[in-house]
């Protein structure tokens, strides 16, 4: 790992334009993601961690409906202010994405090993023999059994989880430098998310990509990050490497979340109720005033968390949190 | 502790593809399950897609008409019980559903959603009635005149909750109810149905994928897999001793919000099998580390291995793994 | 994570702002054409059938007779209004056993499916096959003509794309979890079709509803003007169209008159109708 980080995100800020009037999707993000590492970004609905992954990729609307601003450097270059051209040479070159449901990501009506050689011709100018060769390469490096046999089916034929190699394939046919995986694991079975997280693993080690992997499962987290960002209500709230978070949470919705999951080790004992966060996440059109989780917070001091907003400072040279008394309540 | 529905060898065929001059195919969706759901407790059915776990409360339900076996309810053959012959019984059974959007009529308002199983039962009460259910769930009263789609996710399954309980019902099939919401809301919603549980003294067939869920709620753990019951037990046993290796590489796959579990996980090669064209034998050998010949040969049948712990293995030689162990063995992938 | 991205691209916004408009002209233009045809006869000196002998072709604008008189001298606009009723009329109620028709059918189709749905949708389909048009000629010829049975004769020729989208509607509808969930409360199949799945197909069939209008005005009319339908002295703007085209040459206005009422009601029910489906459902937009 090199001390520059490959992908440099500024202040990204997402706003909607809608017709019940402006909606603030995300505020003011920024993280940087090192060679070879993986970020989780943790979050719930209208957290903002998804259109974050859009925005990355510039995916989203190109209209007056959807304004982004801020930066986002990968190897210097700016992903949300460089020509269209050039953006999409780097997407599913530079930067490459997968997503949750890969029924609807692949074409439905294109055998697969087509799909996979059309993403190597696009990116990489083989010609016709050469990207098929390919496809069969990455689609066994993917874990498709009997690769060169399964080019000529379609989508259909596959499992959830064959069709989701799929997808890493052809993300991966240009050697990308860092991968986005937008939930890649939530539609799939616990079993086959394993053997997901584990090729995704796996592959890394192998090409040294760095990966922003978005899910709002704790447990694949624990599984798979060696980073995480904690994103409530559009904001980024805590930043810590895996391990710290995960024994001492700094800010209270991260802890509120951890003690909420049930524990295995606890199967069986009903030891009472589960530790619940209350309340409702926020509707990103009404977001509170203050610290946007003040409302379901138990440490909430009124007249001081519903009062001011609170920054996303340093907690020490490796952890960010965004909570006004998080010095007292680690204390 | 009786039991309040048996099952015993309930299958469930669903015929696709035929035509006018072909033969349509069977999906065996369940292929006989006998299974006891006792009176006051949560008995969870674990699966993952396609394992049939979602049919067996709709049979129970008698949204499906069973191919084979038969259900009891509170000792009655429900089997082929008719529509107007099921309607009295029920109010004693509901259902809770996984998508709290889908299942909520998006043209009623909350009171007339909640209000419905009054209407069809013909009972009265309706607005007095309606206003405790939504207070037994957590919600408000001004929540009676909104819409669904001016709720939040889990404030929709609080009413989906509300209508299943409204007419006290003894038996509440809930299909994955917490899996569509967000994870700070889940705990709530498992919390509210404990409670509800113990109020009412409801018994609760609870269906899931989720383990951590699971093991938390349930009393007893029944697991499937294509369409067979593959282990049964309490809860506590099965996390602790799993006899079957589908459970231990279902327990093992679950992913656990614990950083130092990373290292342990086994990681089952393929797919399950098409339920189409299932196995001749165990329906698990083709993906089991430990299979034998034996195992292909004819599906093994649930047999008690220990008191009130039932398991579909026929190997009771090997020793698996669990994640309550203490630094369980690393199984290497591949 | 879902947030649910809502936005006006540039032209669709557009053309919805243009049937928007075009919308509210046809449903302004609805209700004048109604409250003309119903209280209009009531402000005008003439009847509709009173015979002015020494006026007879009085062109538009000429003198008392506003928009002229007809080969018998009979006030236009009186004749236009009465027989605007009928028209209206014809178009209203013929559209409600159309849908009345219709949805019945869609709805035990759509919810009952199997052998009975495939049969009954198959013999909308072998209905549909007949051009509306010539079943209806021929079912008229078979009846005697009058207001009655070409009301009923146009309803029995006008439900089929309504029995189409409601079974369509209802057997998507009837999988979802909402009508499952009244299906395990014990409800009967009534209720859960007039409770739960209908509600939730208003809108295509509101949408179908102001377009059956604008048809079964112009079928009206169609039949009326091959003298099967509606017959005279009884006004009605087909029949005053028959009767213009002898007149063509010499006094146009008895065809022109008529033409025009029926071009406007017709394009406004259409108008009405485009303007309801983007109101109602931002599904059907694409279409």
């Amino acid at each position: 790992m090199s001390d520059a980080p490959i992908l440099d995100v500024r202040n990204l800020s997402v706003r909607f334009r809608t017709e019940g009037g402006e909606v603030p999707a995300v505020n003011e993000l920024s993280f940087t993601l090192g060679r070879g590492e993986t970020l989780a970004v943790v979050g719930e609905s209208g957290s903002g961690k998804s259109v974050t992954s859009l925005a990355l990729m510039r995916l989203l609307p190109k209209d007056a409906a959807v304004a982004v601003t801020g930066q986002a450097l990968l190897e210097g270059r700016d992903l949300l202010s460089i020509p269209e051209a050039e953006m999409r040479r780097l997407r599913g070159g530079a930067i490459s994405m997968v997503f949750q449901e890969p029924m609807t990501s692949l074409n439905p009506t294109t055998p697969i090993g087509e799909q996979v050689a059309e993403a190597v011709r696009l990116h990489r100018g083989m010609d016709g023999r050469a990207a098929r060769e390919e496809a069969v390469r990455l689609l066994d490096l993917v874990g498709i059994p009997a690769a060169r046999q399964r080019l000529d089916d379609y989508p259909h034929h596959l499992s959830g989880g064959m069709r989701q190699r799929v997808m890493i394939a052809m993300a991966l046919s240009c050697d990308p430098s860092v991968l986005i995986a937008d939930e890649p694991t939530t539609a799939l079975d616990v079993t086959i998310q394993a053997q997901i997280l584990d090729l995704l693993r796996r592959l890394q080690e192998r090409t040294g990509m760095a990966m922003v992997f978005i899910t709002h499962n704790l447990g694949v987290v624990a599984e798979i990050a060696d980073r995480v960002l904690v994103m409530y209500g559009g904001r980024a709230v805590e930043q810590a490497p895996l391990r710290p978070l995960f024994s001492r949470p700094l800010m209270p919705y991260t802890a509120g979340l951890l003690r909420s999951v049930p524990r295995m080790e606890l199967a069986g004992r009903r030891a009472g109720p589960l530790p619940a966060i209350p309340g409702n996440v926020p509707d990103p059109r009404h977001m509170p005033p203050g610290c946007v989780f003040h409302p379901r917070c138990g440490h909430h001091q009124p007249g001081r968390c519903d009062a001011a907003a609170p920054v996303l400072e340093p907690a020490d040279e490796a952890r960010e949190v965004r909570c006004l008394r998080w010095r007292e309540l680690a204390a | 502790m009786t039991a309040l529905v048996e099952l015993r060898e309930l299958r469930k065929w669903f015929p696709i593809g035929g035509g006018l001059f072909r033969r349509a195919q069977q999906v065996k969706a369940i292929d006989g399950v006998t299974l006891d759901i006792r009176r006051g407790e949560i008995l969870s059915l674990v699966g993952e897609s396609g394992s049939g776990k979602t049919t067996v409360g709709r049979a129970i339900l008698r949204l499906l008409e069973p191919t084979g076996g038969t259900i009891r309810f509170e000792g009655q053959d429900i089997t082929h019980l008719g529509r107007a012959a099921m309607r009295p019984l029920r109010r004693r059974m509901q259902l809770v559903f996984q998508d709290p959007f889908a299942s909520l009529n998006p043209r009623h308002t909350v009171e007339r959603i909640v209000a419905a199983p009054l209407a069809i039962q013909g009972e009265g009460g309706g607005r007095q009635r309606v206003m405790e259910a939504l207070e037994m769930v957590g919600l408000q009263r001004h929540h009676a005149a909104r819409y669904p789609h001016e709720l939040s996710g889990g404030q929709r399954q609080r009413v989906g909750i509300a209508r299943a309980l409204i007419l006290r019902p003894e038996l509440l099939v809930a299909d994955e109810p917490v899996s569509a919401l967000d994870v700070s809301i889940q705990a709530q919603v498992v919390n509210l149905l404990l409670e509800l549980k113990e109020r009412l003294g409801l018994t609760i067939l609870f269906i899931s994928h989720d383990l951590s869920v699971v093991g938390h709620i349930s009393d007893r753990i029944a697991v499937m897999y294509l369409g067979r019951l593959v282990e049964v037990a309490e809860t506590g046993d099965l996390f602790r001793t799993p006899h079957h290796p589908y459970t231990e590489a279902l327990l093992s796959a679950a992913p656990d919000p614990d950083p130092d579990a990373r290292r342990r996980r086994i990681i089952l090669q393929g797919d399950i099998p098409s339920p189409l064209d299932p196995p001749p034998g165990c329906a698990f050998a083709g993906r089991c580390r430990f299979a034998l010949d034996a195992c292909r040969a004819a599906p093994p049948p649930l047999r008690e291995i220990a008191p009130g712990h039932l398991s579909a293995c026929i190997r009771d030689d090997i020793h698996l793994q669990s994640p309550l162990d203490e630094g369980a063995t690393y199984v290497p992938a591949g | 994570m879902s947030l649910t991205i809502t936005r006006p691209l540039a032209a669709p916004a557009f053309r919805r702002f243009r049937r928007h408009r075009l919308a509210a002209f046809g449903a302004a233009t609805i209700l004048l054409l109604t409250l003309g045809c119903f209280l209009g006869p009531f402000l005008l000196p003439f009847d509709d059938t009173t015979i002015d002998i020494m006026n007879r072709f009085a062109p538009p604008l000429s003198g008392v007779h506003v928009l002229g008189t007809d080969e018998l001298g009979r006030d236009m606009l009186a004749r236009l209004m009465m027989g605007g009723r009928v028209s209206l009329m014809v178009g209203f109620t013929a559209m409600a056993i159309g849908m009345a028709v219709g949805i019945l059918v869609g709805a035990v189709a759509g919810f009952h499916g199997g052998w009975l749905g495939a049969a009954l949708m198959r013999f909308v389909d072998a209905v549909l096959c007949f051009p509306s048009i010539f079943l209806l000629l021929a079912l008229a010829a078979l009846v005697s003509p009058g207001l009655l049975s070409i009301i009923i004769l146009i309803g029995a020729t006008s439900w089929m794309d309504v029995a189409r989208i409601v079974e369509g509607q209802v057997k998507s509808l009837r999988e979802r979890d909402f009508a499952v969930a009244a299906e395990v409360l014990g409800a009967s199949d009534a209720r859960i079709i007039v409770h739960e799945l209908v509600p939730n197909a208003v809108a295509p069939i509101v949408v179908a509803a102001t377009l059956n209008v604008a048809r079964a005005i112009l079928l009206e009319s169609y039949v009326s003007f091959l003298g099967y339908g509606i017959q005279p002295p009884v006004p009605s703007w087909g029949n005053m169209l028959n009767n213009a085209q002898i007149y063509l040459t010499s006094a146009p206005w008895l065809a022109i008159l008529p033409g025009l009422a029926i071009t406007l009601a017709v394009t406004s029910f259409n108008f009405l109708g485009d303007g309801l489906r983007d109101a109602l459902d931002p599904r059907m937009r694409a279409r």
